[in-house]
């Protein structure tokens, strides 16, 4: 047996070096002055990360990025969030459809998604920033219905509801007063979830407005030839942020009411 | 009583609808459509269908996808495997960290990851030194802007999707089937042959059609490492639609039909097969 959890541990310890490897090595570039011809970096230096963060272009896609993911995730939770809750309370035999319609945005790839709304919305005078935004709200559906759901379901939504209503409260009270509390760090969970996912998109972003609305993967893209130590620090930062997200994302639903449960498979 | 329950109920799903049609069900429509018509003509025709199915350069693009989606999800779903396995061995609070890293490594896609290869094993890459400066035969005319290359990254953020997927899978074959296996006298690799593997098999089905669809979809990666040289379905769909002088949007319609289609198929072969999982867990 003793000899079993040995293979296991090496068989783990494997996967996650191989895991990590590549990223160890992106951040380590990023603190090298030169290494190109040698096996180790010539020297450490901070220089790069002074840079990225001292240009004005990173910093306008930064900005870029965080008013689109941002705003997005914000209509987002204010428009799906009542509505998966209405639907799942008050009209549970449409259900069904929405489980179908939730499943749709994974069989559409970004490049099939981005033929769509190039074909609908080029010549339509609709500015392709908001198209993407509204591409993007899709994106997140699944994550967010997931998120809302399991904690409804979690937080018994039905029984609230009735209790709410029992003592007199109407239909939108009992909503923000009694659910939306409740569901608050599941809610959290999910945003951070899509928060991470808008973050780093790139498809969609590259084909339906490029350059002219840089965000910070299409930043990174055009820096990947230019210099491989900027971009490396751009990397390092980005995963930096993922780091923190999941963490916070780990921390909310330890001490919410959500629980982490089995995952199930996505699809 | 049920007319206030309506009217909540239509002020929270109109705009939700109004946002998933507008941005789901009508582009979708838009793109069948287009691809049912001929680039500058009027009326219906199978002409991009045809040229979809006919011109090598686009069957070869597919055959390519197809080809290193279905390497990459095989070497994938084989690591995998024994990871996910090893993962249950764990005690809970270990495998809920196991399980966490690999989760952040499965977010490492895209853009950043053919960065972090290229800056690993791409001309002047930190392995490829090392490989020339030990002189290590074959590895050193490895190429990175390859087909072998592509293989490779790919199979990096396979593996992290693989074992998030089959974990939960293995947790479902109980101690007590082990249990009651070895006092009827069934020796370990009897307990896997006759009861583990047909119990996981139909999962691992199931999470290599969903890997497959995903290595399908995938354009980032490739196109960050060598823009639309290589001939990749998403790749020829993304240069189709978005050229500014080869552009033929209905051409580019056809494929992504064709690569959606696809998509959905292997989906559902996922959802029926993790339909006979969940019956024998029943």
């Amino acid at each position: 047996m003793k000899e079993n959890m040995r293979t296991h541990k090496i068989i783990v310890t494997i996967t996650f070096l191989y895991l990590f490897i590549p990223l160890l090595a992106t951040f380590l570039y990023s603190l090298s002055t030169t290494w190109n011809k040698t096996i180790l970096p010539e020297g450490l230096t901070l220089k790069w990360f002074v840079d990225l963060y001292n240009d004005p272009r990173f910093i306008d896609a930064l900005w870029r990025t965080i008013q689109l993911t941002g705003g997005t995730m914000i209509v987002s939770i204010l428009i799906m969030v009542p509505a998966i809750f209405a639907i799942t309370v008050y009209a549970p035999k449409y259900e069904k459809w929405l489980q179908t319609i939730v499943l749709f945005p994974y069989a559409m790839p970004g490049v099939v998604a981005a033929v769509g709304l190039l074909s609908i919305y080029s010549k339509s005078g609709i500015p392709m920033v908001i198209v993407l935004a509204g591409s993007y709200f899709v994106l997140i559906l699944p994550f967010m219905y997931q998120g809302v759901r399991n904690s409804l379901r979690t937080v018994n939504a039905k029984t609230l509801v009735e209790a709410a209503e029992l003592l007199g409260a109407s239909r939108s009270t009992a909503f923000w007063k009694v659910i939306v509390p409740n569901i608050t760090p599941g809610i959290m969970v999910s945003s951070l979830l899509s928060f991470s996912v808008l973050f780093g998109e790139f498809v969609l972003a590259n084909i339906l407005v490029g350059g002219s609305f840089e965000t910070i993967q299409i930043y990174l893209y055009r820096r990947l030839r230019e210099s491989g130590h900027l971009s490396s620090a751009i990397v390092v930062s980005y995963f930096l942020l993922l780091l923190v997200l999941s963490w916070i994302m780990v921390r909310f639903s330890r001490r919410g009411t959500l629980k982490l449960k089995k995952k199930e498979p996505i699809v | 009583m049920k007319k206030k329950t309506n009217g909540f109920l239509w002020l929270t799903a109109t705009p939700f609808f109004v946002l998933i049609i507008g941005f789901l069900f009508l582009p979708f429509i838009a793109m069948i459509i287009s691809s049912f018509k001929k680039n500058g003509e009027a009326g219906f025709s199978l002409f991009n269908y045809t040229e979809v199915f006919t011109n090598k350069f686009y069957l070869q693009a597919i055959g390519n996808s197809v080809l290193i989606s279905f390497t990459a999800s095989l070497i994938g779903i084989l690591v995998a495997v024994f990871v996910a396995y090893s993962f249950t061995k764990f005690s809970p609070k270990v495998q809920e960290r196991l399980l966490l890293l690999a989760n952040m490594t499965s977010n490492f896609a895209g853009v950043p990851l053919a960065f972090a290869y290229i800056v690993l094993l791409g001309t002047s890459g930190l392995f490829t030194i090392l490989f020339n400066e030990l002189s290590i035969g074959f590895l050193q005319g490895f190429n990175l802007y390859s087909w072998f290359g592509l293989v490779i990254i790919y199979i990096y953020f396979q593996i992290p999707l693989a074992i998030m997927l089959l974990y939960p899978i293995y947790l479902g074959i109980e101690k007590r089937w082990k249990e009651a296996a070895t006092l009827l006298g069934a020796s370990p690799l009897q307990f896997w042959l006759k009861i583990g593997i047909p119990f996981i098999l139909p999962g691992i089905a199931g999470t290599f059609s969903i890997l497959f669809a995903n290595a399908m979809g995938a354009y980032a990666t490739a196109y960050a490492l060598v823009g639309s040289n290589f001939n990749l379905l998403p790749i020829r769909i993304g240069a189709l639609i978005s050229g500014d002088i080869f552009a033929q949007p209905e051409l580019g319609s056809a494929l992504a039909v064709f690569l959606g289609v696809s998509m959905i198929i292997a989906l559902l072969i996922n959802e029926w097969l993790m339909r006979l999982v969940r019956r024998d867990l029943a």
